[in-house]
């Protein structure tokens, strides 16, 4: 019977012990990145790519030119400064867990689009120190371009290669300025964020609607009859090294 | 007792000037890099991370190493380490600021470091490593202080300082295995992430932060009137064996494990380092010397005739430390982003900038060791010969 | 203390040197004062103007963290107001002189914010 009580009182105190501490350290993880307002709506949005209706016309780079102009997205000379937030990537090394050897070419030789995946369980958020960048409620995988430390913890977490670094002040290297959205500063990280300020006013992100052929499609996952939801059922879809279990929610239709 | 460090001999003064000067390159060259972006370093897109976050890797070990002296004299009562583990400790508190330093200049926004205090953020490792060097930061500062200030006054060290002292043991090893989760967390680079790395770190560690302290001693015997004894500096050595023979089986078993699997994304990394891949072989001269060091400082530290001849052993513990350098302070963070996670290999060389902050920050450890030294032997009287 | 005249001598000329502004302000009688040129449509900013020239730092800093952070782009002002929070959007619309206004102060404070270092201040034509 003594035994049992002890056995008992450890128990209990041992349960206390997590749940005084998972409180604590939910008041210390928690306190910024729960507040944000998607919740209420229940929105999860997700991008689908229709390769085979992609770059029908050849060489057409319409949604990474409007990527490239409504972000101020540099272009540096020295590819090893390089800033992408939507770019083509050859099919092997964007999905190298595929073999596809003797798939249709028409298939496999056309690079695929690359960009954030807006996973939804984000290594890159898991690691930032800072909590500079974020999972929002919509899902979509945010930066806080002002609290970026520059350490690029991120970079090396994130499995897509989806994310850059300003090795140099970017502003000398923007072309056609785009005086709508700010610029980086140098010593930040940036990736693509869905658009989130088109996301607010009720568009679809830029390259959504930049492309002639209607090639990629952006919704509402949780909503069973958006479009998104309708492709997915009806054909199949790939997702970016999906085993390494990131959740990407950009879908590949094969 | 600082001021111990206000006077000296010449050479000690030049000494110090000469890494003064090595610090001011360092800092000129870091004006630049914070004026410009780290974009004046030889990192890239694809290589984000390069000499400093190795250097920072690298200097983790030889700060937890200082627990091979600290645990057998106190957990063990060894009093052979006696006169030693004042220089463990000192020689980690060095290796920290350096590592501190180095985890500085690789910020993109340095002026926002401390986001990482202002925002704590308990999922992410980063936030558990800094909370670990700054903890063990504090605890040898502060072991360091209370334990020499008593021996200058002749009494026993007050009985508080003990537990400390233990608390400090798991500490040491917690700061290089915290080092070594924020690698082997990441599965998207598979070269990291094996379970094996943290016990790699903490046997490499072992071998190169002893073998540092050897040299030292050795050092010192010849500059001062400080002796460490032949039995010490032999403990030593057996240390600097074993460590070395583990880590050396460690390397091998992931090599076993990513080449027989043959799974390419694990045995690419290993063939960038061994045999280049994708027409870059920038590592491999130094990867494959790394090896011969570390199977000559084998050699001369499994037989003990040349492990008890303090002239070989000097030239093992070299060939230990230096190897080790290239296996973790080069190798190890490099090999990781090569190839990308896109597939890509790119080219990384320090550049010049970057080799300069680099030598600056040493010197910074350098100096600091130099002060501590001299404090702790003027304490003790055994200051110039 | 032996060496008391020596301390007390170089305290007083850090000193001196230290409260510079301080000294030179008042034998010039009074310090030169920043005026922030205000030209604007509306008759009042989104909060007093007294307000905004205490705070407006940690105003932005508000703005800044919840439209980032927590998703929403509007703000309520304590006159029941609503504005939409954006620092080109809607602070430059009504003080696109940002020369005479922003750098006034900034300027004679010598302090620094970074907000220009990335969003885009409007075209002045000097």
């Amino acid at each position: 019977m003594g035994e049992d009580r002890r056995r008992f009182l450890k128990l209990a105190g041992l349960t206390a012990l997590c749940a005084a501490g998972k409180g604590s350290l939910a008041r210390l993880a928690g306190a910024e990145t729960t507040a944000a307002g998607g919740a209420a709506k229940q929105v999860r949005w997700a991008m689908v790519v229709d390769p085979r209706k992609c770059l029908e016309k050849e060489g057409c780079t319409a949604c990474i030119d409007a990527c490239n102009h409504a972000h101020n997205v540099p272009s540096f000379d020295n590819p090893k400064h390089e800033v992408k937030w939507i770019w083509k990537e050859p099919f092997a090394d964007a999905f190298p867990d595929q073999d596809a050897r003797y798939v249709d070419p028409a298939l496999t030789a056309k690079p695929a689009l690359v960009f954030c995946n807006h996973c939804d369980n984000p290594p890159c958020v898991r690691v930032c120190p800072t909590q500079a960048t974020w999972k929002r409620g919509d899902g979509v995988v945010m930066m806080d371009w002002h609290r970026c430390i520059g350490c690029r913890y991120c970079m090396a977490a994130c499995p897509y290669g989806s994310r850059s670094f300003n090795w140099e002040d970017p502003r000398p290297h923007i072309k056609d300025l785009n005086p709508d959205f700010p610029t980086r500063t140098k010593g930040v990280v940036e990736k693509c964020t869905f658009c989130d300020e088109r996301l607010d006013k009720g568009q679809p992100p830029a390259c959504v609607a930049a492309c002639p052929e209607k090639a990629m499609i952006f919704g509402d996952l949780n909503d069973p009859d958006s479009e998104v939801r309708r492709l997915l059922r009806s054909r199949f879809a790939l997702r970016r090294r999906a085993s390494l279990g990131t959740q990407p929610e950009v879908f590949y239709l094969v | 007792m600082l001021e111990k460090a206000l006077v000296g001999s010449r050479g000690y003064w030049r000494w110090l000037l000469v890494l003064g000067a090595v610090m001011v390159l360092g800092g000129i060259a870091y004006l630049r890099q914070f004026a410009f972006g780290l974009g004046v370093t030889g990192l890239s897109r694809d290589v984000t991370w390069g000499l400093y976050i190795a250097q920072f890797t690298f200097l983790v070990g030889v700060a937890a190493s200082a627990v091979m002296v600290v645990l057998p004299y106190y957990l063990h009562d060894f009093k052979t380490f006696g006169k030693l583990t004042i220089l463990g400790e000192f020689l980690a508190i060095s290796a920290v600021t350096m590592c501190m330093l180095f985890i500085f200049v690789d910020m993109g926004q340095p002026t926002r470091v401390l986001n990482v205090m202002l925002y704590p953020t308990p999922h992410s490792l980063m936030f558990w490593d800094m909370v670990s060097l700054m903890g063990y930061l504090v605890l040898n500062t502060v072991i360091s202080h209370v334990t020499l200030a008593a021996e200058r006054n002749a009494v026993a060290p007050p009985r508080w300082i003990k537990p400390i002292i233990i608390l400090s043991i798991p500490w040491a090893v917690s700061i290089h295995t915290v080092t070594a989760f924020l690698y082997s967390g990441l599965a998207a680079r598979p070269f990291w992430m094996t379970a094996i790395l943290a016990p790699r770190f903490l046997a490499s560690a072992f071998s190169a932060g002893p073998a540092l302290l050897i040299l030292f001693c050795l050092v010192l015997r010849r500059i001062t009137r400080f002796d460490a004894g032949r039995e010490p500096i032999q403990r030593l050595a057996i240390i600097v064996t074993y460590a070395m023979l583990i880590n050396v089986f460690f390397v091998l078993m992931e090599l076993f494990t990513a080449l027989y699997s043959n799974i390419p994304e694990d045995a690419e990394h290993f063939k960038f380092l061994y045999v280049g891949l994708a027409g870059n072989s920038t590592l491999v001269p130094w990867m494959w010397t790394s090896a011969a060091l570390s199977v000559a400082a084998l050699v001369l530290l499994v037989n003990p005739k040349t492990r008890h001849n303090e002239t070989t052993l000097a030239a093992a513990c070299v060939a230990v430390f230096v190897g080790l350098w290239i296996e973790k302070g080069l190798g190890l963070i490099i090999a990781g982003f090569e190839p990308s996670v896109l597939g890509k290999v790119t080219v990384y060389t320090p550049t010049l900038p970057e080799v300069l902050i680099s030598l600056g920050i040493y010197a910074f450890g350098l100096a600091l060791i130099t002060l501590f030294f001299k404090i702790a032997l003027s304490v003790r009287g055994q200051v110039a010969a | 203390m032996r060496d008391r005249g020596l301390i007390l001598t170089g305290l007083t000329i850090f000193l001196a040197l230290l409260l510079a502004p301080v000294w030179q302000a008042a034998l010039r009688g009074s310090a030169r004062k920043p005026e922030p040129k205000i030209v604007t449509k509306a008759k009042q900013c989104v909060e007093p103007t007294a307000e905004m020239r205490r705070n407006h730092m940690q105003l932005l800093n508000t703005w800044r963290d919840t439209v980032v952070r927590r998703d929403q782009r509007t703000y309520l002002a304590a006159d029941g107001k609503t504005v939409t929070m954006s620092l080109s959007g809607t602070c430059m619309s009504c003080h696109p002189n940002k020369k005479e206004f922003c750098d006034a102060c900034h300027n004679y404070l010598a302090v620094n914010p970074y907000c220009w270092e990335c969003h885009i201040e409007p075209k002045e034509k000097s």
